[in-house]
C-alpha cells in the first residue's frame, strides 16, 4: 500500500532480537501476532524512539520497564497509532501498517489502522472509560457500532468478561459510581470484549490509589497465566517478575535489555538496567 | 447516650443553622426595601393612573407572544448555526475552518442593530423586502449563532482528549467516535450555555421595535408615545421583561439540575 512512498521501511526486515524466544505458553510452530520493527519517533527535535523493534508470540505476556521519559508509552501507543511513529512499520495478526511521516498515504491507511486496532485492545492509565454510558454500555459500545454486532450477543460477550474480573454485580451502573480499581477492571472488560488478539496496557495501575493496585493486578495476572497476549507498560516489578515471559528495558527511545525477568530484573547486564533497579531498590521494593 | 463530642457537634450544628437562617433574612430584608422603594418613588412621582395603566398594559402584554416567538426560533437557528460553525471551527479543511472563522469573526465583529437594521433598511436597497419577524430571527439568530459557536467549540474540546483516545483504540472511526463518544459529553457543558443565551436574546429581541416588530418595547413605546406616557409605559415593559427573564432563569435553573443530577461525569477520586 505505502510500500513505493517510503522505501526506507519497505525494506527493513523484521529481525527478532537473540533474546525474542517463544514463551512457555506459546504453541510450537506458531507465528508472532505482533511485529513491530525500528519504530522511530521524533517530537520536533527530540528523538524518542531509536528504532525501537519487539516480537510477540500468541500467549505471551511481555513487560516494558523503563524510566518515565524513556519513551516506553510513546512505543506502546505507536504500535496501535494513537502515536504516529516517523518510521518503522507494525504488523499485528498479518494487519501490516508502515509509518506515514509525509501524510501521504491516504484513507486507506487509515482504515487499516483501525483494522490493527480490533486485533489490538487497548487499557490507559486514566482509564478512560465513557461516562456517559454505563458498564455494559461501554464494553458493548464498540462491538456493536464498530463491529456491527448484535447487541445480545455483544452483551452477552461483555457479561462473560465482566464476570471475569469479577464486576458483574456493577454491570448496570456508571463510571463515576465505580472505585478507581473497578473502573480499570471495566477498561479491561471493554477492551476483552471486542476479543483482540492482543492487550496493550500504557501504566494500567500508576493512576490507582495504592490500596486497589492488587485487584488489578490480580485480573491482568489471571489473564497471563490463561495464555492472553499482552504488552505491559508497568513499574510494577513484582508483577513484571511473576507473569512476563519476556521483559524489555527501555532507555532514551532504545531497547537497553530483553530478556527473561529472572535475568533482566534480577541479574541485568547492561549498566542501564543496573542502574534503574537499584533505584528501584532504595524506594522499598521487595526483592 | 451523647457523648461530650457528639453534644458540641450538634450546638455547631446548629450554631451554623441560625447562622445561616439569619443571613437569609437579611437577605430578603434589602431585596424587599429596594423594591418596596422603588414602587413608592413610581407612586408619589409618576401620577399613577390606573384607568391608563389598565388599557395599556394589556396592549404591552400582547407583545409577549410575539417575543418569545422570535427568541424561540431565533435560539433554534442560533444552535443549528453553532454546531455547523463549531465543526467547521474544528474542521481539518483549511476551507471549512476559514468560512466558519470568517462567519464568527464578521457577525460578532459588527453591532447587533447594525445588523438588524441591514435586513430591514439596506436590504430593500436591492429588492429584497423581508417582514420584520424574519429580519428580527435572522438577525439574532445569525449573531447568537456566531457567538455560540465558540461555546460549542469550547464545549467539544472540553471533553478529556482520553476519550478520543478510548474510542480511536477500539476501532471507531473519527465520525463514530464524534456522534457516540464525545457529542453526547460536549451536549451536557453546552446546554445550560443555550439557556443562557436564550435568556439574553429575550432581552436583546427589543432591539426589534427599530424595525417595527410589534413585540413588548414596540408596544410600550407607541402607546406611551401617543399620550407622553412613556415613562408608564417603559416601566410596565420593563417589568415585563424581568419577569420573564426570573421565569426562563428558573426554568433554565431547573434543566440544569437535572441535566448535573443525572450527570455522570463528575469524576469521584479513587
Amino acid at each position: 500500500m505505502s510500500s513505493a512512498i517510503d522505501p526506507r521501511s519497505a525494506a527493513t526486515p523484521h529481525d527478532v532480537h537473540p533474546a525474542e524466544k517463544p514463551g512457555a505458553l506459546v504453541k510450537p510452530g506458531a507465528e508472532p501476532v505482533l511485529k513491530a520493527t525500528r519504530i522511530a519517533k521524533w517530537f520536533g527535535d527530540n528523538h524518542v524512539l531509536r528504532g525501537a523493534s519487539i516480537t510477540v508470540w500468541p500467549g505471551e505476556t511481555v513487560c516494558i520497564l523503563g524510566r518515565s521519559g524513556s519513551g516506553k508509552s510513546t512505543f506502546l501507543r505507536s504500535l496501535n497509532f494513537l502515536e504516529e511513529p516517523t518510521d518503522g512499520r507494525v504488523e499485528i495478526d498479518g494487519v501490516v501498517v508502515e509509518a506515514d511521516p509525509f501524510h501521504t498515504a491516504g484513507v486507506a491507511r487509515q482504515a487499516q489502522i483501525r483494522e490493527a486496532r480490533l486485533r489490538a485492545g487497548m487499557v490507559f492509565q486514566e482509564f478512560n472509560l465513557f461516562p456517559h454510558l454505563s458498564v455494559i454500555g461501554n464494553c458493548i459500545e464498540a462491538p456493536v457500532h464498530v463491529k456491527g454486532m448484535a447487541r445480545k450477543e455483544a452483551e452477552a460477550i461483555a457479561e462473560k468478561y465482566l464476570e471475569k474480573v469479577g464486576l458483574i454485580d456493577k454491570r448496570d451502573e456508571y463510571p463515576s459510581r465505580l472505585s478507581g480499581g473497578q473502573r480499570q477492571r471495566v477498561a479491561i472488560a471493554r477492551a476483552l470484549t471486542m476479543q483482540p488478539k492482543v492487550l496493550l496496557f500504557d501504566e494500567p495501575t500508576s493512576a490507582l490509589d495504592p490500596t486497589l493496585v492488587g485487584e488489578v493486578l490480580k485480573v491482568m495476572a489471571d489473564l497471563a497465566h490463561e495464555g492472553r497476549t499482552m504488552i505491559v507498560v508497568t513499574h510494577e516489578m513484582d508483577f513484571a517478575h511473576e507473569a512476563a515471559d519476556r521483559v524489555y528495558y527501555m532507555d532514551q527511545g532504545e531497547f537497553a535489555e530483553v530478556g527473561p525477568p529472572e535475568q533482566v530484573i534480577d541479574a541485568p547486564k547492561d549498566p542501564r538496567t543496573k542502574e534503574f533497579l537499584s533505584r528501584f531498590r532504595t524506594l522499598g521494593s521487595k526483592k | 447516650m451523647q457523648t461530650d463530642a457528639q453534644q458540641l457537634a450538634a450546638a455547631v450544628a446548629a450554631d451554623e443553622a441560625r447562622r445561616s437562617g439569619r443571613w437569609q433574612l437579611r437577605f430578603r430584608i434589602v431585596w424587599g426595601s429596594i423594591v418596596a422603594l422603588l414602587i413608592l418613588f413610581i407612586g408619589v412621582s409618576l401620577n399613577v393612573e390606573i384607568g391608563f395603566i389598565s388599557t395599556a398594559a394589556p396592549f404591552i402584554l400582547q407583545g409577549i407572544g410575539l417575543t418569545l416567538l422570535v427568541s424561540s426560533v431565533s435560539i433554534v437557528l442560533a444552535t443549528i448555526l453553532a454546531a455547523i460553525g463549531a465543526l467547521g471551527r474544528l474542521s481539518r479543511s483549511a476551507l471549512l475552518n476559514a468560512i466558519a472563522s470568517f462567519y464568527v469573526s464578521f457577525f460578532r465583529g459588527t453591532p447587533l442593530i447594525l445588523q438588524l437594521l441591514f435586513w430591514y433598511l439596506a436590504l430593500p436597497q436591492v429588492g429584497i423586502v423581508l417582514d420584520p419577524v424574519l429580519c428580527a430571527i435572522f438577525a439574532l439568530g445569525m449573531n447568537y449563532g456566531a457567538y455560540m459557536t465558540e461555546i460549542f467549540r469550547a464545549g467539544i474540546q472540553a471533553v478529556p482528549l482520553g476519550q478520543r483516545e478510548a474510542a480511536a483504540a477500539l476501532g471507531m472511526s473519527s465520525r463514530t467516535a464524534f456522534i457516540r463518544i464525545i457529542a453526547p459529553q460536549a451536549f451536557r457543558i453546552i446546554v445550560p450555555a443555550i439557556g443562557n443565551d436564550f435568556v439574553a436574546m429575550l432581552k436583546d429581541s427589543a432591539l426589534a421595535s427599530t424595525v417595527s416588530l410589534h413585540e413588548i418595547l414596540w408596544r410600550a413605546q407607541n402607546i406611551g408615545a401617543q399620550k407622553f406616557k412613556t415613562l408608564q409605559t417603559f416601566m410596565i415593559a420593563a417589568v415585563v421583561y424581568w419577569v420573564l427573564t426570573i421565569v426562563f432563569t428558573a426554568v433554565q435553573n431547573r434543566i440544569e439540575r437535572r441535566l448535573s443530577a443525572g450527570d455522570r461525569n463528575r469524576e469521584v477520586k479513587g
